[in-house]
């Protein structure tokens, strides 16, 4: 039976949305001119929030529930919120939003790092961050539908500002399409969630308890497309990626990393935990659909990067087409594929957001992200170099490093079901990595690799701040590539109630 | 089978893949930019503690008179739980007479390329990071070759293909090395995507990637099972052998996929050294001689490797006859020889393995001559500072050591008795005769005239004669850690052939087949020898007597020179492919179509809106007028309508 009063393990949970929050409180105060202030408090909250993720983790093991368990969860607690239209706050965690979180919490801290330069509307930055983080927290401890909806709802306002306001480029614009795109998303999910709600004859939004309920084939049949392609929108589903190239572009730097490295996971984490979760016979209907889409997503978006000269659109497209491996993952409905799937979010997660940070630093001293006017900086910037070479070698799935891991994950989960059309989908995933190694080596070569030029001969490498963010990102991506088990004893048993369900 | 008493050396086999690893994490983090000397004295030293560890291992591996295969160590690296009943991938080192031989062949290469790698780029920038790499080079090859299953040849063999960028682009801020680097990336990367579907192909059929049970009879059969699709069924075993063959394509740059290998001519010569004779494109050869019974039950991919080899075997030697840069000739040679020891696995087959035998010894003795070549041509280059062999001549006097171990080298690449290569190329050719393939046995005799004669050239060219140099080998000399490897190396090119031929054909037979005496065709070492005296006459005569060849002329010598053109060919169509044929539509598509597509909607509504914004805009007499012209519709509506 779940607790209906707030649990210690339940509060250290609400924590991890509770600190941000607070952390806004606290930032609100601070007068605008303490910028150094700002960005201590910001550091240290999301240093603590990393520390609370780490304890979870290393608790977790402790606090599993058997497996079989009605509600597969550790520090579950369900508090009523309206009795009438039964909403509650029902918190827990499970191997798959553990990991989820250790990505925003480290992502977080990196992102707070690479913003160390910012001096003007500091105050705001930090705060719309916060927003961010906390409405991403949140999302990956509710199970009550409804308060996970909200939490996502969330994140999309401080997204607009952070864009609208911090941004570059045509910054207006690439907010509102991503706003407006996302939102769109948002109602397709809705839709679906209410759909869940009265369909289920439950009245309710607990995700456990609907998962009991065997849905109507018909209503599966339109409520999976509309809540997948709800959450695929966030996901980057093909063809309506292109909020993500923009916005992604346009952010300032560490709303880059996060929107790239997270939120868009937001999505992929939907699919699979409501979606593929809930209806299981719309999943197997539809899921052709899916795979053909998801594997234009991979070949498409890795063709586009071929032609981008900007260097965050070559990193927002590229992520167009690792986001693609996530859907495409899914599409293989077996463990292998689901993953698959979480590892390569995990890893993409991470990899982006290093790219990005890179790119950033490599623009906050050249002023400029165009591939031709950018040469030689490995002579010039030789830690940034070698991070930006780790994380193209990484991105184009090179054994050792994390890429590699979700991709044989994704590939042999995906080769494994016979239909001949997802053998073809597959080989051609597959062949996509040679593109993916065309435009990443490409990129390398014309940023690091050629003689120096004389106009780069001031540039100072990465400092501290943009070191240890460096190294964080690096550490988790060596990590998972050398000891993949690190991070699969995390996913694996989250992933068995998901299977099982898809099985029925 | 003899059972192996676990020894030191065998139980402590993995110091072979850890020292070089280490010698990466340590120089690459520490010593490389703060201690450059120190870097290179650890990588030599950590090098030549893995040869000892090797060369151990060999002795302990081969006490037995019949070793069986042993996985000496191996710990669970990924569970993949649910796929074809569970499997589990690990990391360890197999080892059998195969990977003990090329365990030792690549760390005794790796140690003197190093020793000749501490004077050859002595002063240069990159000097630390240089030995932070090489190191790491080592590493990725010794995990290939230990590798007891498919993935973790396929993680070792991606590894060795980023030292190969590396290292060939080593030179970064040259443009030429940074294109050549990339492009050796991009093709076996290329060839190596259709290896991983072969991968994934066998472990989802089979179930397993153990080569053990891979190479076992009963996969082939299980993946010659019929398999239905569209009213037809066909077996998968002829596709999965291609597929997996597919990666020593690249890798042993087997013709069309050969255009990267020249072109690696531009990593510094001791990564030239070490990629044309132990690591990077023995790999491919190895992987064929892995999977040998495979292949083998398979038919397609060593059809594949036999026409493929002897076609590249011609037409490199073709391309070697006429080049002028020194690591050029090297290098197309060593895409021939690469051709000879494809084609000899190719006409082989479990019930008369000598073409395998042969294979793995012609490995084994170009290994080290090969090696030699190229780290004397570093001291040619280093003498004369040109790549041009139009711009030495002379250099006998100058570079006495460097003169008297090219001449072995060319000599017993030019299959000379009693000199290493001799051995080894004989075997193949004998083997090819054997097996009742007489054209790819006229090839590679072709081949074997072709090969004497552009090695002949080689060596008079840059020694024969009076200088070209024009002064500027005037500080010509034989650095002591350069010349060291090459003396050493000298010895087993020499002697590698008459010692070890007994060694090879009664060890390195594929797993199942017994060491059968094959029957020789007595007059095939004759006529060997015949071709290569044919060759190195033809060569004495054209440039004995100071002949220096200009620019290429006639048609036939300047398609040769040009690559026949390939290179072009190649640049041409997957740059067209790549970039015009599908990126530039799918740009389009994305700029046009699909956001096209949202800011005209967008527009639309705020067209929309505007239209609506007209009616609330708050001016009375606007209000008025629509009521009262509204008010009038009515009526005349009322009036006109009965």
């Amino acid at each position: 039976m779940i607790p209906t009063t707030l649990t210690p393990g339940a509060f250290a949970l609400s924590l991890t949305w509770g600190l941000p929050a607070l952390t806004i409180l606290v930032l609100a105060l601070l007068p605008e001119s303490r910028a150094r202030l700002i960005r201590g408090v910001s550091l240290a909250s999301a240093l603590l929030n990393l520390a609370l993720v780490a304890g979870l983790i290393a608790a977790w093991p402790a606090h599993r529930p058997p497996a079989g368990a009605e509600v597969p969860l550790a520090f579950a607690a369900r508090l009523p919120w309206f009795s009438q239209p039964n909403i509650s706050y029902f918190v827990g965690v499970d191997g798959l939003s553990l990991l989820m979180m250790l990505l925003a919490a480290i992502i977080a801290v990196c992102g707070v790092l690479v913003s160390w330069r910012i001096e003007t509307r500091a105050k705001e930055f930090f705060i719309f961050m916060q927003v961010l983080l906390a409405g991403v927290f949140g999302c990956f401890i509710s199970f009550d539908l409804f308060t996970f909806f909200l939490f996502n709802e969330v994140t999309l306002i401080p997204t607009y500002l952070l864009i609208g306001v911090f941004g570059s480029g045509r910054k207006e614009y690439c907010a509102m399409k991503l706003n407006l795109m996302l939102f769109a998303g948002s109602a397709l999910v809705l839709v679906g969630l209410l759909g869940l709600y009265f369909a289920s004859g439950l009245h309710t939004f607990d995700l456990f308890a609907l998962a009991q309920v065997r849905f109507p084939a018909d209503f599966q049949h339109w409520a999976f497309p509309a809540l997948f392609l709800g959450f695929g929108v966030l996901g980057a589903l093909f063809p309506f990626h292109t909020w993500s190239p923009d916005g992604h572009s346009s952010a300032p730097t560490a709303i880059s990393m996060f929107l790239a490295g997270v939120h868009m996971k937001l999505g992929g984490y939907g699919c699979l935990r409501v979606a593929m979760f809930l209806l299981p016979e719309g999943a197997r209907e539809w899921m052709n659909v899916f795979l053909v889409l998801s594997t234009i997503n991979i070949l498409y978006g890795a063709f586009v990067a071929v032609k981008q000269t900007d260097l965050k659109y070559i990193n927002a497209y590229s992520s167009v087409s690792h986001c693609g491996l996530v859907l495409f993952g899914y599409a293989a409905l077996n463990f292998l594929g689901l993953r698959g799937a979480v590892l390569q979010m995990f890893s993409h997660g991470l990899l982006t957001a290093l790219i990005f940070a890179v790119i950033g630093m490599l623009y906050g001293r050249t002023h400029t992200r165009q591939l031709g006017e950018l040469g030689g900086l490995m002579t010039r910037l030789p830690f940034i170099g070698v991070a930006f070479t780790l994380a193209a070698l990484a991105g184009l799935g090179l054994p050792g490093l994390s890429g590699f891991v979700a991709e044989l994950n994704v590939f042999l989960g995906a080769f494994a079901q016979t239909p001949l059309l997802n053998k073809v989908c597959t080989v051609l995933a597959i062949l996509s990595i040679v593109v993916t190694a065309v435009y990443l080596l490409r990129t390398i070569n014309k940023v690091l690799h050629g003689p120096p030029q004389e106009k780069d001969a001031g540039l100072k490498d990465a400092d501290l701040a943009e070191r240890a963010a460096i190294l964080i990102l690096l550490a988790g991506v060596i990590l998972m590539g050398v000891w993949p088990r690190a991070i699969t004893w995390l996913v694996d048993d989250a992933l068995q109630p998901i299977v099982e369900q898809l099985a029925r | 089978m003899a059972e192996h008493a676990t020894t030191w050396a065998i139980s402590n086999s993995w110091l072979t893949l850890a020292l070089p690893l280490a010698a990466f994490l340590v120089n690459g983090l520490l010593l490389g930019r703060r201690a450059p000397r120190a870097a290179a004295a650890f990588a030599v030293l950590a090098n030549l503690a893995a040869a000892v560890v090797a060369v151990l291992v060999a002795r302990d591996y081969f006490a037995p008179a019949q070793p069986a295969p042993l996985l000496a160590w191996s710990c669970p690296w990924l569970e993949l739980p649910h796929f074809a009943g569970g499997l589990t991938l690990s990391l360890g080192c197999w080892l059998d007479p195969l990977s003990v031989m090329m365990l030792v062949l690549i760390t005794v290469i790796s140690t003197l390329v190093h020793l000749y790698a501490a004077g050859y780029l002595r002063g240069d920038p990159g000097f630390g990071r240089f030995f932070a790499l090489l190191p790491f080079f080592a590493f990725a090859m010794t995990g290939l070759v230990i590798a007891p299953d498919l993935i973790q040849l396929y993680i070792f063999w991606e590894l060795v293909g980023l030292a190969s960028y590396v290292l060939i682009g080593f030179w970064y801020t040259k443009p030429s090395a940074v294109e050549a680097s990339k492009k050796a990336f991009v093709i076996t990367r290329f060839a190596d995507a259709f290896f991983l579907i072969g991968i994934a192909l066998v472990a989802t059929v089979l179930g397993t990637v153990q080569f053990a049970a891979v190479n076992a009879p009963a996969a082939g059969a299980a993946l010659a099972q019929p398999v239905a699709f569209g009213g037809h069924s066909f077996s998968l075993l002829a596709l999965a052998a291609v597929l997996l063959f597919a990666g020593g394509w690249g890798k042993s740059a087997l013709f069309p996929l050969h255009v990267w290998l020249p072109d690696a001519m531009e990593g510094p010569t001791p990564v030239s050294s070490i990629i044309h004779s132990a690591t990077m494109v023995v790999a491919g050869v190895f992987l064929t001689a892995r999977l040998f019974p495979l292949f083998a039950a398979a038919g397609s991919a060593l059809f594949l490797a036999e026409t493929l080899g002897a076609f590249t075997a011609l037409l490199a030697a073709l391309m070697a006859c006429v080049q002028t840069d020194i690591k050029r000739v090297l290098a197309y040679s060593t895409l021939s020889q690469l051709g000879f020891m494809m084609f000899a696995l190719g006409v082989a087959d479990p019930a008369a393995p000598a073409g395998y035998t042969a294979a793995l010894f012609h490995v084994f003795t170009h290994a080290f001559f090969k090696c030699m070549l190229f780290l004397c041509a570093g001291l040619l280059i280093h003498a004369a500072h040109t790549h041009d062999l139009r711009g030495m001549g002379g250099l006998r006097r100058k570079l006495p050591l460097t003169h008297a171990a090219t001449l072995v080298g060319c000599l017993a690449l030019a299959g000379l008795w009693p000199l290493s290569g001799f051995f080894s190329k004989d075997a193949i050719l004998a083997a090819a005769w054997t097996s009742g393939k007489p054209w790819i046995f006229a090839v590679g005799l072709a081949t074997s005239v072709l090969t004497a004669f552009y090695m002949a050239r080689l060596y008079l060219l840059a020694f024969a004669g009076a200088s070209r140099a024009g002064g500027r080998d005037a500080h010509a000399h034989e650095d002591p850690l350069m010349a060291l490897p090459v003396a050493v190396l000298a010895v087993p090119s020499a002697a590698a052939g008459w010692c070890a031929e007994k060694f090879f054909t009664h060890h390195l037979l594929p797993p199942g087949a017994t060491a059968g005496h094959a029957a020789h065709a007595a007059w095939v070492p004759w006529v060997a020898l015949g071709a290569a005296l044919a060759g190195l006459l033809f060569a004495a005569f054209r440039y004995g007597r100071g002949f220096v060849p200009g620019a290429p002329r006639h048609p036939a010598v300047r398609v040769a020179y040009n690559r026949f053109y390939v290179d072009e060919l190649w640049l041409v169509f997957a740059h067209w492919f790549m970039f015009t044929l599908v990126a530039a539509p799918a740009k389009w598509f994305d700029s046009v179509i699909i956001d096209g597509t949202l800011d005209t909607s967008a527009w639309l509504l705020q067209k929309c809106g505007a239209l609506q914004r007209a009616w609330q805009n708050g001016h009375v007499q606007r209000y008025l007028a629509a009521m009262l012209a509204g008010l009038l519709a009515l009526y005349l509506l009322g009036v006109l309508l009965p």
